[in-house]
């Protein structure tokens, strides 16, 4: 019985250890069966979830190119800045740490708080932006979830409001909006790059995995502008507005040869790295390119050009104004006193609307318009800056003998100050008229040979008669220069007609006449003062422009009263 | 009828050499194996805690604990542990009242008793105490067990087991209970009675399920049966762990490169998923070698108990070594996605104290029962 016993007891162990020994096993199996299917069927699943979880793609911001003057002196640069924000989400856990945030972002509480619950939903939402490097890293020091920095580039415009016209400006995502900036926006702005990285749970950037695309940095932008005639024309211009108790004005500085934009500035202006302040739309007008006057006498060289071109008359006809005064249709045009029989020199220099009249109306309309029109009056410079202004020239076709005698004398047509120094500058360049630019990019120069040069050269001369003692512009004068020039002041017209109280004050000049190399025209809106002749109020003004100008670049004067001592212009010349 | 019906293999026991009676004793290729083991947890520990080499040292302190209970226990004759048990058994029941009463609370859970110097959780020491006690109710009794036997021995297991559920702590009340209803396997049980504690246990299932599990409980099991119902919230842990191991492949990524446990995705990296961190950075090469060397210590220990000499220490090295596999199985099968998420560690690798040093514990009486056979040989 007991042997019988144990043997069935041994009998059932040895199955029992079996069932044991096979479950033991059967487990094992099971596991190394599971690991090896995840490990290697579903590996490259499983992998691609991985790096969906950790890898992300984040956004290279491109360096914005920057903004030079013809020298290479700067006049916008980005600078490296660091915007705060927030994922409001994963930041809701850290609200009662609210208030150091906002001691170090500088910020009301009450209105970060809110920023932050106010957009539970999103993911995104700015906290502050273009913080300075060192103020990012005090805020991401504190360690909150959820807040994070972002890489930007912020402009600096270091000339400031000196050039702020020019330049213009860009917005907040650093795209242009203004001037050059928003004109040239392609060619500054550069791609953005991406890259994959390695982010942990909480989003904290551990490293670099790959770069998808580099960031290409945005091109140098060097302009034509020359940032000391711009600084001298502006301060000059200040002064001038100031004195005068203008509204506006406007200075534009051209080469006339390669058509280059050497300067151009305006009063009212604007502090371009001055965000914040709300500015008088007023001060953001580029007025050289955006506003249009009529440019009264200082148009008279056109006319006479037209004359010359048409044949009517020679550079040395004359004219005869008596009595001092002219009758078209129901109109009477005048001089202030009787000059009689004058000289086309002797018309421009005394500035005489009769004798203007006279030749204006001995040409066929068609052939004073095409003359006019071939100044570019009328037309778009194509200088590229946004916003400008094409001014007005009706077709000949619609001419009265009215109108085609007020043109003889800038009033019934509009031009920019752009398009007045422009036409000057075919002038001054023996007749060829120049394809304006922004850019010292080597293809500045070519133009249109829109007058002959012996006529060109005539009316130069003639010019220069203006700017002697006994001409109307002789304030313009530069001492060791011979000047070129052409006063204007024109009555601005509103509402009944045209104002006996407002003015607009042009002088437009070339520099040195012997062989121009600067082409100045300055408008002085509504001055106030006792003054308002182009002659007394803006040929002041070029005087000074030009005499620093001519200074600065060290042209060879050419109306020297002594002997040459000129050594340190020289000097400065072969620098 | 003296002779237990785990009596596998007496015939091979060898011939006796009879060392000196106090001579330090253990089993040397249970005592290389468990270096291996452990050497190779170190290893992953530290890039599971961040490659901190100051938390390693903390772990090793523990594990320096863990091996005097191995050392000490390990030259204790079993039958001085025998005549112990029942005090053992009362000692540890009387500290989980402790804990219920007077326990520290920590991730929702009162499991942990705070001794002033160290904290400790006194459930761990049932997972020995259980299966001791039954064996030591067993060895003077008959083999196979009768079926009032059957009932203190199921008293003795479930009353501490329900204790440890109610803290609430499944995970290590299942072990609880699977260590002493090894014991209880081992010890003997009938086909037929095996059947109807199989069957009383399925229609349990929903039973517990409706009266004693508590949500989070309930979470897990559903999140095990469907894991991508709730990937951020009970489902998250399985699923990185999932990615981790699935993106370690054959290779791994290597030591301190596996960016799921580095990126600080994969939850509970250095305790309950340091299996998932091992796999990602050494692959499947690496898994295989330590479930190689856990499953050489089972067998040692099996032999170990296929040795033994009498009911007590028979019963308890089977139980030992077979819990210890359960134990591995558990952790394992979880963090792979076989079974649903408990908080049970990786044997001798996790982070962590009380249960390592009932694990060595565990296997010190191991290396008793393997070392003091021959002594006791009559």
């Amino acid at each position: 019985m007991r042997a019988k016993q144990r043997q069935v007891s041994y009998a059932r162990s040895r199955w029992r250890s079996m069932l044991l020994l096979l479950t033991i096993g059967a487990a094992a199996i099971a596991l190394e069966a599971r690991v090896l299917y995840v490990q290697l069927v579903e590996h490259d699943f499983l992998q691609a979830q991985g790096d969906d979880r950790h890898i992300r793609t984040v956004q290279m911001a491109a360096h914005r190119g920057p903004i030079v003057d013809r020298r290479g002196e700067l006049l916008a640069v980005s600078t490296p800045v660091d915007s705060i924000w927030a994922n409001p989400q994963e930041f809701r856990p850290a609200l009662n740490r609210i208030t150091e945030l906002a001691a170090v972002l500088d910020l009301n509480v009450d209105a970060l708080t809110r920023r932050i619950t106010s957009n539970t939903s999103r993911e995104f939402v700015y906290l502050s932006r273009h913080l300075s490097p060192s103020d990012a890293a005090a805020v991401l020091e504190l360690q909150l979830p959820g807040v994070y920095s972002q890489r930007e580039y912020r402009r600096y415009y270091p000339a400031g409001e000196v050039a702020g016209h020019v330049v213009g400006f860009t917005d907040i995502d650093d795209i242009g909006q203004e001037g050059l900036e928003l004109a040239f926006d392609y060619w500054m702005r550069g791609e953005t790059g991406s890259k994959r990285v390695l982010r942990d749970r909480l989003g904290r950037l551990i490293g670099d995995v790959d770069l998808i695309r580099a960031p290409r940095d945005g091109s140098t932008l060097r302009t034509s502008i020359d940032l000391r005639l711009q600084y001298h024309a502006y301060r000059e211009l200040k002064r001038a507005v100031t004195e005068n108790a203008a509204r506006s004005g406007s200075v534009v500085i051209l080469d006339p040869h390669t058509g280059e934009v050497l300067a151009m500035v305006n009063q009212p202006t604007f502090n371009p790295n001055d965000r914040g302040q709300r500015v008088d739309a007023e001060a953001y007008r580029n007025r050289v390119v955006t506003d249009i006057l009529e440019p009264g006498s200082a148009f008279k060289p056109f006319v006479i050009a037209a004359a010359l071109e048409a044949g009517v008359y020679q550079p040395d006809s004359s004219v005869d104004t008596s009595p001092g005064f002219v009758q078209v249709g129901n109109e009477t045009f005048d001089d202030p006193r009787n000059l009689g029989r004058i000289t086309l020199t002797t018309l421009l220099a005394r500035s005489s609307n009769v004798g203007a009249v006279k030749l204006a109306l001995d040409l066929d309309p068609r052939d004073m318009w095409s003359t006019l029109s071939a100044f570019g009056i009328g037309r778009l410079t194509d200088v590229g800056f946004p916003g400008e202004s094409a001014g007005v020239l009706n077709d000949a076709e619609y001419w009265r003998p009215v109108g085609q005698a007020t043109h003889a004398f800038g009033y019934g047509l509009s031009v920019t100050p752009l398009q007045l120094a422009r036409a000057y500058a075919a002038i001054a360049a023996d007749g060829v008229l120049p394809a304006l630019t922004l850019l010292a990019d080597g293809n500045a120069g070519g133009g249109e040979q829109i007058v002959t040069p012996q006529n060109a050269q005539a009316i130069l001369k003639m010019l220069e008669v203006v700017v002697s003692p006994e001409g109307s512009g002789f304030r313009a004068d530069v001492e060791n220069y011979r000047i070129a020039g052409k006063t204007g002041t024109a009555r601005k017209s509103g509402v009944g007609g045209y104002s006996d109280e407002r003015h607009t004050s042009v002088f437009a000049g070339i520099a040195p006449a012997s062989d121009p190399q600067l082409v100045i025209v300055v408008i002085i809106d509504e001055p106030q003062g006792a003054a308002y002749y182009g002659g007394d109020v803006a040929a002041p003004v070029f005087s000074r422009i030009a005499n620093g100008a001519l200074r600065t670049l060290a042209v060879q004067p050419d109306a020297l009263e002594q002997a040459p001592v000129t050594i340190f212009a020289n000097a400065e010349a072969h620098r | 009828m003296s002779l237990g019906s785990i009596d596998w293999d007496r015939s091979r026991s060898g011939p006796l050499h009879g060392p000196p009676r106090f001579q330090f004793s253990c089993d040397t290729p249970l005592l290389v194996t468990l270096l291996l083991v452990i050497g190779l947890g170190f290893i992953v520990l530290y890039s599971a805690l961040g490659a901190d080499a100051g938390k390693l040292m903390r772990q090793g302190v523990r594990f320096a604990a863990a091996f005097g209970a191995f050392f000490v226990l390990a030259q204790i004759p079993p039958h001085y542990l025998r005549t112990w048990t029942p005090w053992f058994y009362t000692f540890v029941l009387g500290l989980l009242l402790l804990v219920m009463v007077n326990g520290e609370i920590g991730k929702g859970a009162q499991r942990w008793l705070n001794l002033g110097f160290v904290t400790m959780q006194p459930s761990e020491f049932m997972k020995l105490a259980v299966p001791m006690m039954v064996a030591w109710f067993m060895h003077d009794r008959s083999l196979p067990p009768r079926l009032s036997h059957l009932f203190v021995m199921a008293v003795i297991v479930l009353v501490p087991a329900l204790m440890i559920e109610r803290q609430p702590d499944l995970g290590t009340a299942l072990l609880v209970v699977a260590s002493g209803g090894l014991t209880i396997l081992l010890a003997g049980l009938s086909v037929r009675i095996l059947a109807v504690l199989g069957l009383i246990g399925v229609c349990a299932a929903p039973l517990h399920w409706v009266f004693a599990m508590s949500d989070y409980q309930k979470a897990r099991v559903l999140t095990f049966l469907n894991p991508e119902s709730d990937p951020l919230g009970a489902g998250y842990n399985g699923i990185q762990a999932k990615i981790a191991i699935g993106s370690g492949g054959l290779f791994g990524k290597g030591w301190l490169n596996g960016t799921q446990a580095h990126l600080e995705f994969l939850p509970e990296r250095s305790t309950d998923f340091v299996f998932a961190v091992m796999a990602e950075e050494f692959g499947l090469l690496g898994l295989l070698l330590l479930l190689t060397l856990y499953l050489i210590l089972v067998g040692r220990g099996l032999y170990i108990a296929a040795q033994a000499q009498d009911t007590f220490t028979r019963l308890l090295a089977g139980t030992l070594s077979l819990t210890f596999f359960v134990y591995v199985f558990v952790n394992t099968a979880m963090v792979c996605g076989l079974l649903p998420v408990v908080g049970v560690p990786l044997p001798l690798v996790s982070a962590g104290g009380t249960s390592m040093v009932t694990l060595m514990a565990g296997f010190g009486m191991l290396a008793a029962i393997g070392g003091h056979r021959k002594l006791l040989a009559p």
